[in-house]
């Protein structure tokens, strides 16, 4: 098991710096997977982390000059960490001026992603910090419990408001309420509610737009108006509609609704609060896909990078 | 403006309908006020009262006059109902209470009557957010029974000084004393208005000439000395630092009133008023 990367490009290691610190942010632990092409974030649906599940997919392509790894057999090439991302976020977030950083999976006393940046000097000689982040290894056995997320059999897609103005509504209505109820329809329209003793707040957000996951013969594509890797994502992403039953309940679902129909999900709102914090960049597409009364399932789509966080519905 | 097209149909139910095109206009003033949870709206043709108090020792009253409002159509005398202001706040800051200029959170307040919610419709940006806030039975405010008549002594500062006096006071102290006087009561110095305080570190005296820049108008007909707990006078500072004028009053009883001038976005002009019982035990600091 071997993992060894480089990065030199500044405005690399500032993005990696911050894909990792909204990692930090949704979770105080999470499954590092390794890939020879591919970086995961996963935080895999546990009743101790409130049910929320999180997939984060990174190309290691777009942020590496050097990536070298070898799985745990060659059956099995990948390596999966658990790591605490706030302890990386940390270590890179000191590094941020760095001329290169390696990041290394190494053998101390534990198991270690050991991040050496060479620093900019005056003199010749180079100053070198290093960083051991402790980690565990995921034996083979407990992969399985690392997989992409399917697809949900939503029952209306949705494209998001400005995250930031959703962030502003969400932060005020958590000062009044613990649930949210989250709703949309497929005429572009999304409810944020909340109802208390007190009070009933609504925010209506409108002309937000429904991705049409139309299908195809092959696998379900996002139509996206200009030609960006995110179509790719989103074909990567969604394997498992593409040939299942669901797929054709999807489309079915979609082009049988009302249009006005809601579908909603009542949720914890620290946890939408939690994902709406983390965001430190717009994302080039922002939408959610809801499962009536059982999930929000958010996704945030990067030049590079693609998140996916479900939220669980509360009774 | 998508508040605007609300039907007409449905305006005709309320007995009160208001709006504004910042919001801000509104929820600076009741920050300025906002100590307690509740507060008692007062609504009169004339405007909007909003009273705050606490301890039964400290008061508070906002006032939105009727023409800061956009529009503001009142069908009863009086219209007197109660909310929770923190409440109130959250609803009015929902778009995030932008301060940057351009973006401004439109709102339209609408009240039923008797039993009803009160209906806040907030649009910025294209976004609506609908606030049912439920009423509460109005607790009759107190009346200090501040005369103007009653006045022994004013002074006007501009806030500036008062704001620089409130934050270099020491809060160990458990009251704050305020001494005015016409003559020169002190050996060393000519103090007219003096602010103590008598802390765990020992007192510290805060004082105003009457020829301050700071004082704008010094009108004292007898000394006085009166303390104050610096608890009930704190939540003050959230109207002084709003303010750009403030008033200084005590009167016959020592009851001190503080009003606050404040200039809003729009260059309005509304005031903020503090009433505060004295201390009871006042002894004469030999």
């Amino acid at each position: 098991m071997k993992f060894r990367g480089k990065i030199i490009d500044v405005a690399c290691l500032n993005h990696f710096s911050r894909v990792i610190t909204t990692i930090s942010k949704l979770t105080k632990t999470c499954v590092m997977r390794l890939t020879p092409d591919n970086l995961f974030f996963v935080l895999s649906g546990k009743v101790t982390n409130g049910g929320v599940s999180m997939w984060c997919e990174l190309h290691q392509a777009n942020f590496f000059d050097e990536f070298q790894m070898e799985g745990v057999s060659s059956e099995f090439n990948e390596i999966c960490l658990e790591v605490t991302p706030e302890n990386l976020s940390r270590a890179l977030k000191t590094v941020q001026n760095a001329k290169s950083v390696k990041v290394k999976l190494t053998k101390k006393h534990c198991p270690c992603l050991t991040v050496a940046a060479e620093l900019p000097s005056l003199s010749s000689n180079s100053r070198v910090v290093t960083h051991d982040v402790p980690v565990e290894v995921v034996p083979r056995s407990l992969w399985h419990e690392f997989k992409e997320p399917s697809m949900p059999d939503f029952d209306v897609s949705i494209y998001l408001p400005p995250l930031k103005t959703m962030k502003n509504v969400v932060d005020r209505m958590k000062n009044l309420s613990n649930f949210l109820v989250m709703e949309a329809n497929l005429s572009g329209e999304m409810n944020l509610k909340i109802e208390t003793d007190l009070v009933s707040v609504t925010t209506h957000f409108k002309d937000l737009g429904n991705p049409s996951w139309g299908k195809t013969s092959g696998p379900i594509r996002l139509p996206v108006p200009q030609i960006n890797p995110n179509v790719v994502e989103v074909t990567r992403m969604t394997p498992h509609v593409s040939t299942g039953d669901a797929a054709s309940q999807d489309g079915g679902a979609s082009q049988s609704r009302d249009p006005e129909a809601m579908a909603e999900v009542r949720v914890d709102i620290r946890k939408l609060q939690q994902f709406l914090v983390g965001q430190q960049v717009n994302p080039s597409k922002a939408m959610c896909n809801i499962v009536h009364q059982s999930v929000v399932h958010l996704i945030l789509l990067h030049d590079d990078v693609s998140l996916q966080y479900f939220i669980p519905a509360v009774a | 403006m998508p508040l605007s097209t609300q039907s007409q149909g449905e305006d005709e139910q309320y007995i009160l309908v208001t709006s504004l095109d910042n919001a801000r206009n509104l929820s600076n003033l009741l920050k300025a006020i906002s100590f307690k949870d509740h507060a008692v709206f007062t609504t009169t043709p004339n405007g909007l009262k909003v009273t705050v108090e606490d301890c039964k020792c400290v008061q508070a009253n906002a006032f939105i006059q009727a023409d800061i409002f956009q529009e503001f159509t009142i069908k009863e005398d009086l219209i007197t109902f109660q909310v929770n202001l923190t409440v109130l706040l959250d609803c009015l800051n929902i778009f995030g209470g932008s301060t940057s200029a351009g973006i401004s959170t439109a709102l339209r307040m609408c009240y039923k009557g008797y039993g009803y919610p009160l209906t806040l419709f907030l649009e910025e940006g294209g976004v609506v957010t609908v606030c049912k806030i439920n009423t509460e039975e109005p607790e009759e405010p107190i009346d200090f029974d501040f005369c103007s008549s009653n006045v022994t002594n004013k002074v006007i500062l501009q806030s500036e000084s008062l704001k620089e006096a409130f934050s270099e006071l020491d809060l160990t102290s458990e009251m704050l004393q305020i001494t005015m006087s016409p003559s020169q009561p002190f050996i060393y110095h000519r103090c007219l208005f003096l602010l103590s305080t008598f802390g765990s570190s020992g007192s510290a005296h805060y004082d105003y000439s009457k020829d301050s820049d700071m004082m704008e108008l010094f009108r004292c007909k007898e000394t006085q000395t009166n303390r104050y707990k610096m608890s009930l006078l704190k939540p003050s500072t959230k109207a002084l630092t709003l303010s750009c004028k403030v008033s200084v009053r005590t009167d016959s009883r020592g009851f001190l009133s503080l009003q606050y001038l404040v200039r809003n976005d729009d260059g309005q002009i509304c005031f903020v008023e503090y009433f505060c019982c004295p201390d009871e035990e006042v002894e004469e600091d030999s």
